[in-house]
């Protein structure tokens, strides 16, 4: 029977937990939501454990039809929500009955949200993760986004007591050009002009953008003189700004393991979600920091998360 | 960033703010890439906490640690005692993984460029590329797929002009100086020469993988009627 049928299921909606972790040697990448922040606050907001699966939708998102009662949250890019017709808020638990149908619509601003539901999207742990990996197939609902016609289980329920909404202030904008900050390196030896180029103009999001990089547009990042044009291949962290011979930067993402041209920078992890909200034709600027900052800003958003927890 | 040089020791690079590459040298090279092993092996015997993942790479380790819990100024120190304290005479347990490989026709469509550049005939070219004992440098770009040294002068081929977008799973192929398999369907630039009816990743088994770096590789030819049986074999 079912917890939700998929009536339609948008352009690109996927299962994904927090990611596969531990098998970055055996070239399997850690997937995961790109957006964790607006993922773990999805399952927060329906009282589930902060890994639970969800779906992570892109651009235009799906219409379910409910059969069990359940709650549900979106969050993450501005998109509408209704359920029977009527529109419910983003960020806040909306309970649902057997027979609702929920409906979303296309992103206002920001690239991808997440619907969360009580107990979260049950499919099998594949290497222990349920986070799909299209291009492997495997993990989530049948290793592949979701279709018309599928019908998704979810765990054992536990229906909130009382709603939970997220505080105003915690809900992020994702209109605006963005400055997201970098660590220089691991190869920022390998250009010189290139690293002022890098810090003083501002680079588009191109259409050629997905979970494995973002391709980048912009004035042509040049390697020092006599660097070769790429490195031997190693493994990139997601966030990772390679520079391939053109100088157009590409942001390595979740689904990509290995890198073969030299890093000029890299993404610090705090400012990896907005990334994520970008869509093709806005801009970002980057801006260096030390590693102590960086560190800083993980310890401050993970306060900021207890905080979080702790008002629910 | 640059501490100091590889000729007395390591090489630390920031890779973000979660991640520490461990650099030991720049070239392929078996001597650096045992080395490489030895820091990694030894890294996961005498675990750092906050220390999540260690990568053995070409002629690096990539170490990622949870900044909550530790940061590189505390275990750098540690880092470098462990690498410059190894004996990397050892040899780390490494085993030979015999693959079967079919070569040429539908499974190898791009054979006839391999011997173009080699001018060599076909039964040539398999007798080259199934001669040798791979080293596996690294593992990567997709779930189990080997970067393999080791490949003989002769069979050296640039990568195809235009990559495909879908290179069968199970596909062996050159680029350039390097030999490697894909274990499953994605796209590539690879000279395709034969294809393997073996898994070589399935993340349903107990052991997903059939080899890890370090371990070496052995194509064995087989012929399309063998590729059936083994394949359906393994499809059971």
């Amino acid at each position: 029977m079912g917890a939700l049928k998929v009536f339609s299921p948008g352009i690109y909606t996927i299962v994904q937990d927090r990611g596969r972790f531990g098998f970055q040697h055996m070239g399997v990448p850690v997937s995961g939501s790109l957006d964790r922040f607006s993922f773990t606050i999805a399952n927060l907001l329906v009282g589930n454990p902060e890994n639970l699966a969800a779906l992570e939708i892109t651009i235009t998102g799906p219409s379910l039809e409910i059969r069990k009662e359940m709650d549900i949250a979106l969050t993450g890019a501005v998109m509408d929500i209704a359920v029977n017709g009527t529109r419910v808020e983003q960020w806040q638990s909306v309970r649902v009955k057997p027979g609702d149908i929920v409906r979303t619509g296309q992103v206002e601003s920001g690239c991808r949200s997440y619907l969360a539901f009580s107990g979260g999207i049950h499919v099998p742990e594949v290497m222990g993760s349920r986070s799909t990996y299209v291009q492997a197939g495997i993990g989530g609902f049948k290793g592949r986004p979701v279709q018309k016609g599928d019908v998704l289980e979810t765990g054992e329920t536990l229906l909130l007591e009382r709603e939970r909404i997220l505080p105003e202030k915690y809900i992020p904008d994702y209109r605006g050009d963005l400055a997201v900050k970098v660590i220089p390196g691991p190869q920022d030896d390998y250009f010189d002009d290139g690293i002022n180029t890098l810090f003083s103009s501002s680079y588009r999001v191109t259409p050629q953008s997905n979970r494995m990089g973002y391709r980048l547009s912009g004035q042509v990042i040049p390697l020092k003189k006599g660097m070769p044009d790429s490195i031997t291949s190693e493994p990139s962290m997601p966030g990772s700004i390679q520079i391939p011979p053109d100088g157009q930067p590409i942001i390595l993402f979740v689904e990509q393991t290995v890198g073969g041209y030299a890093k000029i920078a890299t993404i610090i992890s705090s400012d990896l979600s907005s990334v994520a909200q970008t869509i093709p034709g806005d801009a970002i600027r980057f801006e260096s920091v030390d590693l102590h900052t960086a560190h800083k800003l993980i310890r401050d958003e993970n306060n900021r998360m207890n905080a979080i927890r702790n008002s629910f | 960033m640059t501490k100091t040089s590889h000729e007395t020791g390591l090489i630390f690079r920031n890779a973000g703010d979660r991640g520490i590459l461990i650099e030991l040298g720049l070239k392929i090279d078996p001597g650096i890439n045992h080395k490489v092993r030895a820091v990694a092996k030894a890294l996961e015997l005498n675990p750092i906490k906050g220390i999540t993942q260690i990568i053995p790479t070409y002629r690096s380790v990539l170490l990622i640690y949870d900044p909550l819990v530790t940061q590189p100024d505390k275990f750098k120190a540690v880092v470098r005692r462990v690498a410059e304290n190894i004996d990397s005479s050892r040899e780390t347990d490494s085993s030979v993984v015999q693959i079967p490989v079919c070569y040429g026709g539908e499974f190898g469509p791009d054979m006839k460029n391999v011997q173009k550049a080699s001018g060599l005939l076909q039964s040539e070219v398999i007798d080259l590329h199934s001669a040798p004992e791979y080293l596996i440098y690294m593992i990567g770009f997709t779930p189990g797929f080997p970067f393999l040294g080791g490949l003989d002068r002769r069979l050296f081929t640039p990568r195809l002009k235009t990559p495909r977008v879908a290179v069968p799973k199970g596909s062996v192929g050159i680029a350039n100086n390097q030999t490697g398999m894909y274990p499953i369907k994605s796209p590539g630039g690879w000279q395709i020469i034969g294809r393997t009816p073996v898994n070589l990743f399935d993340p349903h088994r107990k052991h997903p993988f059939l080899y890890k770096a370090g371990d070496k590789i052995k194509f064995v030819p087989v012929s399309e009627e063998e590729f059936r049986e083994i394949e359906t074999e393994e499809n059971h």
